[in-house]
């Protein structure tokens, strides 16, 4: 998923924290992570598999709005 | 034993070639909380780093180098820092192999450049950005 560190270049505001679920079993429970990749996004936006950049900028904004 | 192969090594290398400046890994381990993974990460970042000379290795130990695990907001091991002319936000948690072993090439590559892959559209999106953005990608080797 390297939109999620891409978007971490283009802003201080963003930080992108790559987890290996197997590795953090308790962080995938916590998370509800039932398949990969998943993105989750300030513990409110989630979604699971590779989506188009328009889309995960959207859930970016998405989860922003509802901070 | 290496953990990387000499094929492997290769086809790093001329991702490296696109490199544009200093990046620095900062490792963090904790023997006692997951010692054989702490161990393998090193390893492999070392190995990863023993591949351009613009890369730099820093080990911290999470228990010990408390004020800079707090500073990164690091608070699992083992965990990576990609740093490139500053600290972008990139974050790997766990040993980065398989998929994400691109994903740590990639990583590296674009914080050297420090320009990121990235429509028009969605760089002025994110310039515009008022608050925080925190965001998780969980994934696995394979």
């Amino acid at each position: 998923m390297r939109l999620a560190q891409h978007m971490s270049v283009a802003s201080d505001r963003v930080r992108s924290t790559v987890i290996e679920a197997t590795e953090f079993p308790e962080l995938s429970r916590a998370y509800h992570v039932m398949g990969v990749p998943k993105v989750v996004i300030n513990d409110r936006v989630q979604f699971e598999g590779a989506v188009p950049e328009r889309d995960f900028l959207g859930a970016v904004l998405q989860a922003v709005e509802t901070s | 034993m290496p953990i990387l192969t000499e094929r492997d090594q290769a086809a790093v290398r001329k991702e490296f070639e696109r490199i544009a400046g200093g990046v620095k890994l900062v490792v963090f381990s904790q023997e006692l909380a997951a010692a054989d993974l702490c161990r393998q990460n090193e390893q492999l970042v070392r190995e990863v780093a023993a591949l351009s000379a613009q890369i730099t290795v820093e080990v911290l130990n999470l228990a010990i180098d408390r004020e800079r695990a707090e500073t990164y907001g690091i608070d699992q091991v083992p965990a990576i820092v990609v740093e490139g002319a500053r600290d972008y936000g990139i974050r790997f948690y766990g040993v980065p192999l398989g998929y994400e072993f691109s994903n740590l090439i990639d990583a590296i590559i674009v914080a050297s450049t420090g320009a990121p892959a990235l429509s028009e559209d969605t760089l002025a999106s994110l310039r515009a950005l008022a608050s925080d953005v925190d965001i998780k990608v969980f994934s696995t080797p394979t």
